[in-house]
């Protein structure tokens, strides 16, 4: 303890010879104070959630309203055990400062002073050194014994208003009292601090500073000083990083505790804890200046609202940080996507293929529709092993192919065959399907695997379909001409088709507010429409009516997406809940719960047992269909996620935000792995040509852009160091990734799809 | 009335306490300054929210206005009343007063009873449609900034100017080798699209090249690739090709001064032209036709013209087909005769030229007459097949192009054709007067009277028949002079405009015939000893299914619907068959596939830009 003082004091002299603190001498006691503290501690003490040893009755000190008087009190406590501790030139030198400071009170230095001194003591505390804490308590609790009660209640709700948000409960972790004129003093202190630290520490350091500022700024809010809370704003705004501009804005127009209440963001805030990832080190570094300078309103905060990932390594630059912040509620844990993952595909169902020309040849002659012949060298067959990534086949029911399905395989291996290899040097041609006349109103274009038809949600409620090739759209007959039919004929399928209905396109009308989401079935057989009145619905694409209307979210949902195998699809929406249906059941069978903000966008992993969403908390969450786990989060969008797709061999994910970036994700390991930066305006359209070696992304900036998705994964060195801590090092290579860029004349690029061969198509609506 | 409050720290927009005094005011309640200023606060705050969380309506509308309907959506889920009334696509401008600081929405009041009683109905919304294009091929065409249109639609590329400039040079230069080999590449490039309208340009530069009957013949070529170049969509550039080519059949060229010059045959060759432009590109032309049969009768009428425009009129008609001699040439002739008369009874020596000339006009009418008679016997023997061979020929245009490597039109086809576009004249009325009373004069009238102005030439013509009794269409006149049929004169003997080997058209097909039909269907495989009506059909489209190998393999629609008679109409494919002289398909080339769909005829696609389909 003398040793710590006297170096405390030396601060001080260096302070009063020099003004400002040097910092040579500051990172000396720094790194003096770590090694105390390992000591002392041993090395149990990493997880922020173990309350500081205690510091919050010693810390009523530094709140306490009596200001210059109580420090004075401080002062002469610190005096007089020194004198019992025979330190009479350190009594002297404290004397000396004590006669100037009284000027100083206001100033940071004073007041960090103040808190330094308790810190000091409170690491005797944890020495052992019983006198010595005695005679600290005995003189501390005199001087301000109001105070010591208050942050007992925080404790309760913060682990009673995790999952359920009541509004109360949540708020009035927030009751507790600090001097509002001392929020920035705290708040600059830290500040400083960090400033001063190595440069390795700083950026690690900094993180800190968003959430805290956020907090404190909430907490003067709700206790109703709003003239201070406006100033707070103002002095340390400008600090934050620039992705967290809007919701400062949002924040800066919350001036009155009644506004606290019922508003999105802050209850996001407020019912979760802002998790940081930094290294042992920093971390050290953080804790003991907080408790040496008595910071207690920081410390509470970081208690209560933070949630430190701690890791041993080196410390994240500055740059690997801000590629993964960014989101709501800061990064992903890292043991959040510790989960295996089996990305891997199924295995295709053997189909016998027959031969291309023969068939070509029955269908010329008999005009009949190709038989299956029992060929030997069958593509299908080409009898891989199973994937050692890849989930069991019945992992999750799928449900059995039918005859129709088996011969749209064979077509899609027929086409496949006859696609174009693309690459780098190779583009694909773009198609673009512009709707007219749309009005503004195009909100949501899905397109068959197959290519043959176009599906386009509308804000005026209606979903309307055309057909892409010259087959015309048909209606089955009605049930009286239905039963007319002779059903023992070869050619019923076409027999029950209404010719007199036949037109290039069909309007459904069933929704009563915008179509946000639309998906066909993989068998065309099928429409899915979500909508802004809180419904799901399923057309079928045989009558063209609404069949099943499926409710749940009782709110706005803004997408939904079929499974690659049917059956089963998935939606998401303003109740920032993703849930899991089957076309058979009217209630779902999984809730997605997790996300702090609106589910934006949805889509399933092509072997069907994961599903992965974006929200507007500006994450990407995998989940498992099977048991409805989270199984990855994804941070380090700086917007709300509006596009998704996943690479076709299911190893790779990249997400599209508001912020215009494309983020590239490899799933196994939870990584991200590759940032494309190039547009300027929100991402709706994303997609991996048939091979995956090309990403496609179509934006509001009216641009579609080319990305060498095969160099971005291959640039990419994934030694198990990375793998492990997930820090991973991107290059910035976004002008080399970037094969092309394509204007549309105004028309925001809404959807893309690659043809079976490879074709590029996109869609969007002319927008003059 | 919205105001923005001057305080200093102002981040938004903010609504002062004087209008909320104001509003409160009018609604009967009487606010204390420190209470309005509370509620003003609480306004500003709740806007703001209502319009961040219409934001985000605005976001998922994929759209960068926020509008009226997303902050009524807004306001409606978060359980406060929504605006009443309707939103407007446009933005209400938002003015100040000029005498003070007062800003508001301007609000026009509209007058329902005007809105009503209004003569101008306003017309619906357009349908809401999807159109395809291709925007980029191969990934090129996107070296332009940013807003400029693709390179392939707008400009020409390095790539294509060259092509131009070399294919131009070559068909125009001396070499006769490289004009063949660029012509080839003319008729069959799939990617020059973007040049269509250079190259008619330099087509329609014959005007300018009338002497010399060399570069006549080279841009009347050219126009034969563009024309068969089944890639290339002429649209409205056909008028432009066919007034070129109206150019060389009807005006007296420079060239023809010369009597040395051969201007007849690039005229033949300009009115084989024109025919097999209205046979391939009738849908184009239909309009045109008309038209065109009017320029040709007012050079024929016109006495002032010299012969050869003349000859051109005549060769013109008839390469429209006998209909079109029927109702042009035929009501003329008695009145041209005469002029044709005194030319080809002037002896003189200073006549001599304009004699010859004289008998080629001559020739040129005999034959045309001789095919309007033939045909119109045919027309008149076989009434019911021709309806039933009118069908095909709309289908037949695409296998035409694909089998006739070179110019030879289609003997019968070409006068079906005619004879469709003849009929569709009648329908609507046509132009001038002469055709609205026209009524057809009956054959045995019509071989009258010509038999009185040709006499023996035109007897012998049809005689050269098969046997003669069996001609029961012909009036008594040839069989009367069946000892004349020797005496042909030698005037037509060097007459060029003979392509339609159309000796054959006859009423039936008798043993002896076929060693004449052999001459014209060579080309043929085998010969098929079908009824009647083989004559009306396009013969290479059908060739015998059981003869020679498969290289047009077509299907008989007819024939397959016939058998299985159940009406299974989507199996009764056309295979369309690939143009032997284009190339592969692109590999990048994309059929989108369906199920079950039946593949349509090529020709159905080739001018898809309007349909959603992409014809890739």
């Amino acid at each position: 303890a003398w040793y710590i003082l006297s170096h405390i004091n030396l601060i001080e002299k260096q302070r009063e010879t020099k003004g400002p603190p040097n910092g040579q001498v500051d990172l000396e006691v720094e790194k003096k104070e770590i090694k105390t503290e390992t000591s002392n501690d041993g090395s149990g003490n990493n997880n922020a959630n173990s309350s500081s040893p205690g510091s919050t009755s010693l810390g009523a000190t530094s709140k306490s309203p009596t200001g210059p008087a109580e420090d004075q009190q401080t002062l002469l406590a610190v005096l007089q055990f020194l004198k019992r501790n025979k330190l009479n030139e350190s009594v002297d030198i404290l004397r000396r400062e004590a006669g100037l400071s009284v000027e100083i009170d206001d100033s940071p230095g004073s007041a960090s002073g103040g808190a330094g001194s308790g810190g000091a003591s409170n690491s005797t505390v944890d020495g052992g050194d019983t006198n010595s804490l005695l005679s600290r308590v005995s003189i501390a609790i005199p001087a301000a014994p109001a105070v010591t009660a208050a942050p007992v209640p925080p404790k309760v709700t913060a682990s009673g208003g995790e999952d359920q948000p009541d509004v109360n409960v949540v708020l009035s972790a927030y009751s507790q009292q600090g001097d509002p004129d001392l929020y920035p003093l705290y708040y600059n202190g830290l500040k400083k601090f960090i400033e001063s630290v190595l440069d390795c520490h700083r950026a690690e350091l900094s993180q800190v500073f968003y959430p805290l500022f956020v907090h404190m700024y909430l907490e003067l809010v709700y206790n109703n000083h709003e003239v201070e809370a406006k100033q707070f704003f103002e002095k340390f705004s400008g600090d934050q990083e620039c992705y967290y501009a809007e919701d400062l804005r949002i924040l800066s127009g919350m001036t009155k505790k009644e506004h606290m209440k019922g508003n999105e963001t802050m209850l996001d805030f407020r019912t979760s804890k802002f998790v940081l990832r930094i290294s042992r080190d920093s971390y050290q570094l953080l804790k003991r200046h907080l408790q040496e300078r008595q910071n207690n309103q920081i410390w509470n905060i970081i208690q209560e609202h933070l949630y430190i990932d701690i890791f041993d390594g080196m410390p994240r630059s500055k740059s690997q940080i801000d590629a993964m912040s960014g989101s709501l509620a800061g990064e992903a844990k890292r043991d959040a996507n510790k989960t295996k993952v089996f990305y891997g595909l199924l295995k295709e169902p053997e189909i016998e293929v027959p031969l291309d020309d023969e068939d070509e040849e029955a269908e010329n002659e008999e005009g009949k529709p190709k038989k299956k012949k029992p060929k030997k060298d069958s593509m299908g067959s080409k009898s891989k092993k199973q994937d050692p990534n890849a989930p069991q086949q019945t992992r999750i029911p799928l449900p059995e192919l039918k005859d129709s399905d088996k011969l749209d395989k064979i077509m899609n291996m027929k086409e496949a065959a006859k696609k174009i290899r693309l690459g780098s040097d190779n583009l694909p041609s773009i198609c673009f399907y512009t709707f007219l006349n749309a009005y503004q109103g195009l909100t949501a274009v899905d397109i068959t695997d197959d290519s043959s038809l176009i599906a386009g949600g509308f804000a005026d409620s209606t979903v309307r379909v055309w057909s892409v090739t010259p087959k015309k759209l048909r209606r089955v007959k009605s049930a009286a001409d239905l039963s007319n039919i002779d059903k023992e004929s070869d050619d019923v399928l076409e027999r029950i088709m209404d010719e007199k209905t036949a037109s290039e396109s069909k309007i459904l009308y069933g929704h009563s507010g915008p179509v946000y989401g639309i998906s066909f079935s993989p068998d065309r057989n099928y429409l899915l429409s979500s909508s802004e009145d809180g419904t799901v619905r399923l057309w079928s694409l045989q009558t063209f009516t609404c069949l099943v209307g499926y409710k749940g979210h009782n709110y706005p949902v803004w997408d939904t997406q079929f499974s690659p195998y049917g059956y089963y699809f998935v939606s998401g929406g303003h109740d920032r809940v993703a849930r899991l249906w089957a076309t058979d059941h009217y209630q779902p069978l999984r809730m997605f719960a997790g996300h702090l903000a609106d589910v934006t966008c949805t889509r399933f992993h092509p072997n069907s047992n994961y599903v992965a969403t974006g929200s507007a908390d500006r994450t990407i969450r995998l989940w498992d269909v099977l048991n409805g786990n989270c199984v990855r989060i994804l941070t380090g969008h700086k917007g709300p996620i509006h596009s998704l797709a996943f690479s076709p061999n299911g190893k790779f994910m990249a997400s599209g935000a508001t912020d215009g970036r494309v983020l590239l994700w490899d799933i196994g390991h939870g990584l991200m792995i590759g940032e494309l930066k190039g547009h300027t305006d929100t991402i709706y359209a994303l997609r991996f040509s048939r091979d995956g070696e090309i990403l496609a992304s179509g934006s509001m900036d009216n641009t579609v852009k080319l990305w060498d998705t095969l160099k971005a994964f291959d640039d990419v060195e994934l030694d198990d160091f990375t793998a492990a801590t997930g820090h991973i090092h991107l290059p910035e290579n976004s002008q080399e990734l970037l094969l092309g860029s394509y204007t549309t004349k105004s028309t925001p690029v809404i959807h893309l799809h690659f043809t079976r061969r490879n074709l590029l198509l996109a869609a969007g609506a002319y927008n003059p | 009335i919205v105001g923005m409050a001057d305080r200093e720290e102002r981040r938004f927009a903010e609504v002062p306490r004087e209008s909320v005094k104001l509003m409160s005011e009018s609604a009967g309640v009487e606010l204390s300054d420190e209470l309005a200023a509370l509620l003003a606060e609480d306004v500003c705050y709740r806007l703001r929210e209502a319009t961040q969380s219409s934001s985000q309506f605005m976001r998922h509308a994929k759209r960068r206005k926020l509008t009226v309907e997303d902050f009524n959506r807004a306001l409606r889920w978060s359980n406060v009343e929504a605006i009443a009334g309707y939103g407007a696509q446009d933005a209400l401008p938002f003015r100040p007063i000029k005498e003070g600081e007062l800003f508001f929405v301007e609000d026009r009041e509209i007058n329902l009873v005007e809105l009503a009683l209004a003569t101008n109905i306003p017309k619906g919304c357009a349908e809401t449609m999807v159109r395809v294009n291709v925007s980029y091929l191969d990934g090129k065409g996107n070296l332009e900034p940013q807003g400029t249109v693709p390179s392939a639609v707008q400009t020409l590329s390095e790539d294509l100017l060259k092509y131009y400039q070399q294919v131009t040079r070559a068909i125009l230069g001396e070499d006769p080798h490289l004009m063949k080999v660029a012509l080839l590449d003319l008729q069959s490039n799939s990617k020059m699209a973007a040049l269509l309208p250079y190259f008619v340009y330099v087509i329609s530069g014959v005007k300018s090249v009338s002497h010399d009957l060399e570069q006549l013949n080279r841009l009347l070529h050219m126009v034969k690739s563009l024309v068969q170049n089944p890639y290339l969509y002429l649209g409205s550039y056909v008028r432009s090709l066919v007034s070129s080519v109206m150019y060389c059949i009807l005006e007296p060229l420079a060239a023809s001064i010369n009597p040395l010059n051969d201007h007849w045959t690039l005229r033949d060759y300009a009115a084989l032209l024109l025919s097999h432009i209205f046979w391939t590109h009738g849908d184009l032309v239909s309009g045109l036709y008309h038209q065109i049969l009017l320029s040709l009768q007012k050079v024929l009428s016109d006495p002032v013209r010299p012969l050869c425009s003349h000859y051109g009129a005549v060769v013109g008609l008839h390469a429209l087909g006998w209909k079109a001699v029927e109702r042009v040439l035929y009501p003329h002739l008695p009145a041209y005769w005469s002029n044709l008369q005194a030319v080809l009874d002037d002896y003189s020596v200073s006549n001599a030229q304009v004699k010859a000339d004289g008998h080629k006009v001559y020739g040129a009418i005999l034959v045309a007459v001789e095919r309007l008679l033939k045909m119109k016997a045919l027309s008149l023997s076989l009434p019911a097949e021709r309806g039933f061979g009118a069908q095909p020929g709309s289908g037949g245009v695409a296998g035409f192009r694909v089998s006739s490597p070179g110019l030879s039109p289609p003997p019968e086809p070409l006068s079906e054709a005619a004879l469709g576009i003849a009929s569709h004249l009648q329908g609507p009325g046509g132009a001038g007067t002469p055709w609205e009373d026209w009524t057809p004069v009956p054959l045995p009238a019509m071989y009258c009277e010509l038999y009185s102005f040709f006499g023996d030439s035109l007897a012998v013509r049809l005689s050269t028949g098969p046997s003669l009794g069996g001609c029961p269409p012909s009036p008594p006149g040839p069989a009367a002079n069946p000892d004349t049929a020797r005496k042909m004169p030698q005037l037509t003997a060097n007459l060029n405009v003979s392509p339609r080997q159309d000796g054959s058209p006859r009423p039936e097909p008798a043993p002896p015939s076929l060693a004449a039909t052999r001459r014209n269907s060579s080309s043929r495989p085998g010969q098929r000893s079908v009824g009647p009506s083989r004559d009306v059909f396009p013969k290479a489209r059908f060739p015998p299914p059981q003869a020679g190998p498969p290289a047009f393999s077509f299907l008989i629609g007819g024939r397959q619907t016939g058998r299985r008679c159940q009406g299974r109409r989507f199996q009764t494919s056309f295979s369309p068959a690939p143009p032997p002289s284009s190339a592969p398909p692109r590999t990048y080339a994309h059929k989108l596939p369906v199920i079950g769909r039946v593949g349509k005829p090529l020709r159905r696609w080739t001018c898809s830009h309007y349909s959603l389909h992409l014809p890739l």
